[in-house]
């Protein structure tokens, strides 16, 4: 019996120690001089919380493997081809009975119709489910106008985060008249709780290429470039040899498949800078200069790199592209709701069960993404928010879990879709502190450009921080509301203009708690340290001491062997205490 | 001195960030000194100011001596709500250092960074170009302790 072993090698298996699997089986083949055995590399398959992960196939079926360390490895692959497989640790399995996966079940996938099962190193691997013969279709059967048309009918929205209709940007792009043309992809990833286009880097670069080549043969551009941030050296990694592949075989270079259709790809690098993300200062950046945002218009169709007509698309959104001129406009618009087609991905995080990646049709309910494919909640406490669209959307409550997922509705909740990052919180998280972090990340990445985005959103971030220690009073939320306004309105870029976002919806959704940091001092998640206060419970303090030798401002006290006492007065709330009493003695509250 | 660098890239000013990452990498403390700053001006002919305005634009260059490892711990919502605090004082407490200092012997400097994008196994850091997630604080001793060995 042949088996064919595959490793998910992707930043996310690797992070959770893919790497000692993979010698591990390598080892297992080595001692036991297995000759049946092909051992592969793939992606992520969606599924990190159970990386690592590892898939096992043969005749008899296929399993896959979840949770592993290299001890367990031996046994499930002597149990496996044995033609016993073990059954725990089971993520998936088509020949085992009971091991139905909802997760995979709910979803469609289209943009990651090969990440985690190709090897992303491999071109045959890709060419081989169907890759780059969109390309040669759109290039030897197709004109220009007919594929902006088939994209446009698609319904296809920008997966970037403002959900542009891309067949229209397309369009614009064809329709400016130039002796060069340039097409982007933005591939800077900066949304904390987003990370679907490293995925898709990391396990299926070339469909992201596949995806520009038809993109640029349809406004006219013999040139891209792909705009990926440093942060993700790995997607660097196979986008390079993916690209080096693909000139070999003729599908990037000039005359592409013997056309007259020329396409050369280069990759550029960020550093570090969040703002990069926004389409005209990832110009600037392309060019070697400070990634600072410009008014448009002139928007980048007209004047873009070096001046000259360019067409900027997200990494999900050109993924999708071969799938479309495929299977045809028709076909993709089947999955959605009337104005947001297809699928879309999602980055499930925080304290949601199943945390990855899934990809579903627009119009599934919040409540089916968290609860039907995310698994639930993963501790007993409750459901209390997830925040949508990462530091510019918003975070919504329990009671609008029934709210279908697509641009409109998302947006007509004071939230955005943006990228695809959802971040589940339960009870344990304070809403005024969740709002305060995302701000906090806006104010350190604002480039400075707009009084209103650097000074306005420091203002909101002081008064924010009063509330949380304490010392906040009633007007500040009206004065929070008012700032919000004027940062929307004065900012030229969408960083200043969607800012505001998380403070005003946890405003609109979770005002009570603003209320009670400011008028009761309290906090109910306990995570606002100054509005927490700690005591030691008598009956279980056995008098060790520690507490006491751990405090840096000494304001336990208490004899040896008794229990001891802390000085509220002087207490700093620093939690050292509590986190160093082993008998559970000190209480927060 | 960056002779071999500035081979592999024309003088062009769409070049410099590719120049600057690439000098940064090799110097042994991670970092672009005021001498590669004066270089890279000469060698694309732009102002000394320009290459510090984009040197200091981006988070992820350093104009200060750094350690040969950098931890770049993620503070990002996801890793926060699964306990990334912890995982700084276990980093802290570990390394005896504070954050954005680098240790006497000159091998670890640590960092906060946003989102690595590895939410899905947070908390999560990146030390140089190796992401490590799940963690838990008896993870880390095992693996500083590995990098310290490997040191030796
Ligand atoms: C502050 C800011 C950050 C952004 N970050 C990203 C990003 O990381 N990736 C992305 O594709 N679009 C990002 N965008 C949106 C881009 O400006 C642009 O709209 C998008 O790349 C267009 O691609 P699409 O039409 O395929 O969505 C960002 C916008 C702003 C204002
Ligand atoms: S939030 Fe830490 S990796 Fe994304």
């Amino acid at each position: 019996m042949s088996l064919v072993i595959k490793i998910g090698m992707a930043s996310c298996g690797l992070a959770a120690g893919a790497r000692d699997i993979y010698s591990a089986v390598e080892e297992y083949i080595k001692t036991t001089k297995s000759t049946n055995i092909e051992l592969k590399k793939t992606a992520c398959i969606g599924m990190c919380f159970a990386e690592p992960l590892m898939e096992l196939s043969s005749e008899n079926g296929t399993t896959t493997y979840g949770y592993l360390n290299a001890e367990m490895i031996s046994a499930i692959i002597d149990d496996f081809a044995s033609g016993q497989p073990q059954t725990e640790n089971v993520i998936l399995s088509d020949s085992l009975e009971g091991q139905e996966n909802e997760t995979l079940k709910a979803q469609t996938r289209i943009v990651l119709r090969n990440v985690g099962i190709i090897n992303p190193e491999s071109i045959d691997d890709y060419i081989g489910r169907n890759g780059y013969n969109s390309l040669q279709k759109a290039i030897k059967e197709m004109t220009p106008k007919e594929i902006v048309a088939e994209v446009k009918e698609s319904g296809l929205r920008g997966r970037g985060g403002a959900g542009f209709p891309t067949g229209l940007k397309w369009q614009f792009a064809a329709h400016e008249k130039s002796n060069k043309k340039y097409i982007v992809c933005n591939a800077d990833e900066g949304d904390p709780g987003a990370f679907m286009d490293r995925s898709v880097l990391e396990g299926d670069p070339h469909s992201v290429i596949e995806g520009m080549a038809i993109g640029a043969y349809a406004i006219g551009a013999d040139e891209g470039y792909i705009y990926c941030r440093a942060e993700y050296p790995l997607a660097i990694k196979h986008l390079k040899l993916a690209i080096a592949a693909a000139e070999k075989r003729g599908m990037l270079g000039r005359n592409i498949q013997g056309t007259r259709f020329n396409f050369k790809l280069h990759i550029k690098e960020g550093a570090g800078a969040f703002v990069c993300g926004e389409e005209t200062a990832l110009l600037a950046s392309i060019e070697g200069k400070r990634g600072m945002p410009r008014i448009r218009p002139p928007f980048p169709a007209q004047s873009g790199l070096w001046g000259k007509p360019t067409n900027i698309n997200n990494v999900e959104t050109f993924a999708n592209i071969a799938w479309i001129i495929w299977h045809g406009a028709n076909e993709y618009a089947k999955y959605g709701t009337e104005k947001s087609k297809g699928t879309k991905v999602f980055a499930l995080a925080g304290k949601i069960r199943n945390s990855g990646l899934i990809e579903v049709p627009m119009g599934i309910s919040l409540r089916d993404v968290i609860y039907k494919v995310g698994g639930g909640m993963k501790t007993d406490k409750p459901f209390k928010g997830v925040q949508l669209g990462g530091p510019s959307g918003g975070c919504l409550p329990a009671d609008l879990l029934d709210t279908v997922v697509d641009y409109d509705s998302i947006n007509n909740t004071g939230a955005i879709m943006g990228s695809g990052g959802m971040v589940v919180m339960d009870s344990s998280t304070c809403m005024v502190d969740v709002a305060k972090f995302f701000l906090n990340f806006t104010q350190n990445e604002s480039c400075g450009k707009c009084t209103f985005c650097r000074v306005g959103t420091k203002r909101m971030l002081e008064i924010l921080t009063r509330i949380s220690e304490g010392t906040g009073v009633p007007e500040d939320i009206e004065k929070l509301e008012s700032l919000a306004k004027n940062i929307i309105k004065g900012s030229l870029c969408g960083l200043g203009q969607t800012a505001p976002n998380p403070v005003l919806t946890t405003l609109k959704y979770f005002k009570d708690e603003y209320l009670a940091h400011i008028e009761d001092k309290k906090c109910a998640a306990g995570v606002c340290t100054h509005l927490l206060t700690y005591e030691i419970d008598e009956d279980k303090c056995v008098g060790c001491t520690l507490c006491a030798r751990k405090c840096p401002v000494s304001c336990i006290s208490g004899k040896v062997k008794k229990p001891h006492q802390i000085n509220q007065e002087a207490c700093i709330k620093c939690g050292a205490c509590y986190t160093a009493c082993k008998f559970d003695a000190i209480t927060k509250s | 001195m960056y002779k071999q660098i500035f081979n592999k890239y024309s003088p062009e000013k769409e070049n410099l960030i590719y120049i600057l990452h690439e000098i940064q990498d090799n110097h042994p403390q991670q970092y672009i000194s005021e001498d590669a700053v004066t270089e890279v001006s000469e060698y694309i002919n732009v102002p000394r100011a320009h290459i510090y305005g984009v040197l200091t634009f981006y988070t992820m260059f350093s104009t200060k001596p750094r350690g040969k490892n950098i931890i770049r711990l993620c503070e990002s919502p996801p890793c926060f709500l699964k306990g990334s605090e912890n995982i700084l004082k276990k980093l802290r407490e570990t390394l005896d250092l504070g954050l954005n200092k680098t240790t006497k012997d000159g091998m670890f400097t640590l960092e906060l960074c946003a989102c690595l994008g590895v939410c899905g196994n947070a908390p999560v850091m990146m030390i140089n170009e190796d992401v490590y997630g799940n963690l838990t604080e008896d993870k880390i001793d095992t693996i500083i302790n590995k990098i310290k060995g490997e040191a030796k």
